[in-house]
């Protein structure tokens, strides 16, 4: 179907990234201390990163590093040590009855599903690359084409998501305050 | 618009002799990287006695200059201590990731033009890659880590603090300092570092510093001054409140490693600052034969230091911000500024009707957002104060000098 030639870089660069993003992942479930869990995370989106760039999209690897590993997962580390870190969870016990049936059928269900749509296209989402046709010679890459595409064709879904993100934004600070000024008042009364 | 090149040693393909070339590049800069660190000290230490009416060192080698050496070899014979409440692999992983961001930082940046050795031209640079001054902004985010896990990993409360406060500071300079090199980006036309500086080569008055007015130079210097917590914004390490900084229960080698990534990183910076808005090696060559190309390193390398000496220089100068004062100016200044000015630049490339139309809406905007903050001072006022008072008020001023002179308040 999908005619790849393989050369001897791309399997050992593949395989690299393969074992950092699924040795990463089995860490953060794995780790019983949550900064270790976020360590491994980060070792997973530099695995995808390497991934990224397998695939000449160095400008997405470049975003993964910068925002989930430069600031997300740094969110992360600032919240786990706020709350601290001494804190064991008590994993015999499950909070909702019978999670882990549940968690059992929804990955199932979900590996399911990826095999599936792998069997019937080229493009997991179903979207055909933005970039389409461009060859990455040259140093300006993909960058240019991307730029190009999100702020022409894809504008509108641009726009919104940032739309959406100032407004989840605000939406946390008002809630934040009015918190405050509510418990401010029936403290007066 | 310039026409843009890709690196010409990887052009005919990739023989024995590229491959040969690629490792001394690594190399040598490796190297040089090492050597201009144990300079950037001693200089460090000299110029700060000069401003401070001190000798300094002077034992050890002309002018003290090999005091560095010899603070290198006592450190690696200390004893290397890991606290018993560590957490032993993240601490002992720390101080390489503090290190190896600030070596591949480094990698980016173009020291001089094209140089050709046995019919093979190449850059002088590490590596030119297509998302160039990205990876400044990638590698600056895991530094972060460094600092914060080396804290943390302590099992101490006072690096606890300093690795919060870390935290807080970088992630809140990243913001501004992006928004500058976007500036940047706009102006060049490509994230590469090698056509950045191909720009600027032109004169001085294409330099970026002067194309896109300094505002976004002073922006960067700042943001980046706080990004390597370097005084004044050295709130991370500030020893009287917080006895050392993260690096408190550090010792031997790997604290050593927490230094030489810092002097590594006030280099790499002051090179990028130089390869962002001072044309790089860019600068005046004489018709000599066969040295045309030792020039634009001596440019460079003057610029550089220059951008190093001003470091210092804010060391001894400036006093150390307030924690407070330092995230007023990085989220209520430097980011809606450089946000405005990165407009402006967008508009006036654009064309000269947006130029000037773009601040036009950013005065009207930022007159809005004053009013706004000014309504939304009065409400707070009105609220007199939002907590609830725990305890006795401390004694007023005037009141506490009365009492203790034996009146009655």
């Amino acid at each position: 179907m999908i005619a790849v030639a393989l050369t001897i870089p791309d399997v050992v660069v593949y395989v690299v990234a393969a074992l950092m993003i699924v040795v990463g992942a089995l860490g953060v479930i794995s780790f019983r201390n949550p900064v270790h869990c976020a360590l491994s995370l980060i070792m997973t989106l530099f695995g995808v990163a390497i991934a990224f760039i397998e695939q000449e999209a160095q400008f997405l690897a470049a975003v993964e590093i910068i925002v989930y590993a430069g600031a997300i997962v740094i969110l992360f580390l600032f919240v786990i040590m706020f709350l601290g870190v001494d804190r064991r969870d008590e994993v015999r016990v499950d909070p909702l009855v019978g999670q882990r049936a549940f968690a059992g059928v929804g990955v199932v269900i979900t590996i399911a599903g990826i095999i599936f749509l792998m069997a019937r296209s080229h493009w997991i989402t179903g979207v055909p690359h933005v970039a389409t046709g461009v060859a990455t010679k040259g140093n300006n890459s993909n960058v240019q084409e991307l730029g190009r595409a999100v702020f022409t064709t894809y504008l509108f879904a641009f726009e919104a998501t940032a739309a959406l993100l100032v407004i989840a934004v605000v939406g946390a600070v008002v809630l934040a305050r009015r918190e405050r000024a509510s418990t401010l008042e029936s403290s007066d009364a | 618009m310039h026409q843009f090149a890709v690196d010409p040693l990887y052009a005919h393909g990739v023989t024995l002799a590229v491959v040969i070339i690629a490792l001394a590049r690594v190399l040598i800069a490796f190297a040089a990287l090492m050597g201009s660190v144990t300079l950037m000290i001693w200089f460090e230490r000299k110029l700060i006695s000069d401003m401070q009416s001190r000798i300094g060192p002077q034992r050890w080698g002309p002018f003290g200059i090999l005091q560095t050496l010899a603070d290198g070899i006592k450190l690696f014979f200390k004893e290397d201590l890991i606290p018993d409440q560590a957490d032993r692999f993240v601490f002992k992983l720390a101080p390489y990731l503090v290190l190896v961001p600030a070596l591949i930082t480094f990698s980016i940046v173009p020291i001089g033009g094209s140089v050709t050795v046995a019919h093979h031209t190449f850059l002088l640079q590490v590596a030119d890659p297509p998302i160039g001054i990205l990876l400044l902004l990638a590698m600056s985010g895991i530094s972060v880590y460094g600092v914060i896990l080396a804290g943390w990993s302590s099992g101490s409360k006072y690096p606890l603090l300093s690795s919060v406060r870390a935290s807080a500071q970088m992630i809140s300079y990243e913001a501004a300092l992006g928004i500058t090199v976007v500036t940047v980006i706009l102006a060049s036309g490509s994230l590469s570092t090698h056509n950045i500086v191909v720009t600027q080569a032109d004169g001085i008055w294409h330099w970026n510093v002067i194309r896109l007015g300094v505002v976004p130079f002073l922006i960067f210097l700042t943001a980046i001054t706080a990004e390597l917590g370097r005084p004044p914004f050295d709130v991370v390490e500030a020893e009287s409140e917080l006895v050392g900084g993260y690096h408190t229960e550090y010792s031997s080698l790997r604290f050593a490693l927490f230094f030489l990534a810092e002097f590594m990183n006030t280099i790499t910076m002051s090179a990028i600052m130089v390869t962002l808005f001072f044309g790089g090696p860019a600068g005046w060559v004489p018709n000599i034969p066969h040295l045309r190309w030792l020039f634009p390193i001596i440019w460079f390398l003057l610029k550089t230091t220059t951008f190093a000496a001003c470091y210092i220089w804010f060391r001894a100068a400036l006093p150390r911000l307030r924690y407070d004062q330092l995230m007023d100016l990085g989220w209520k200044k430097l980011i809606p500024l450089s946000l405005g000015w990165m407009l402006i630049v967008a508009g006036f490339i654009a064309s000269k009707a947006w130029g000037f139309g773009m601040i036009a809406a950013l005065l009207l905007g930022w007159l809005l957002l004053d009013q706004a903050f000014r309504l939304g001072q009065k409400r707070a006022a009105s609220l007199d104060s939002f907590l609830p008072t725990v305890g006795e008020r401390p004694v007023r001023g005037d009141l506490f000098r009365k009492r203790s002179n034996g009146e009655k308040a």
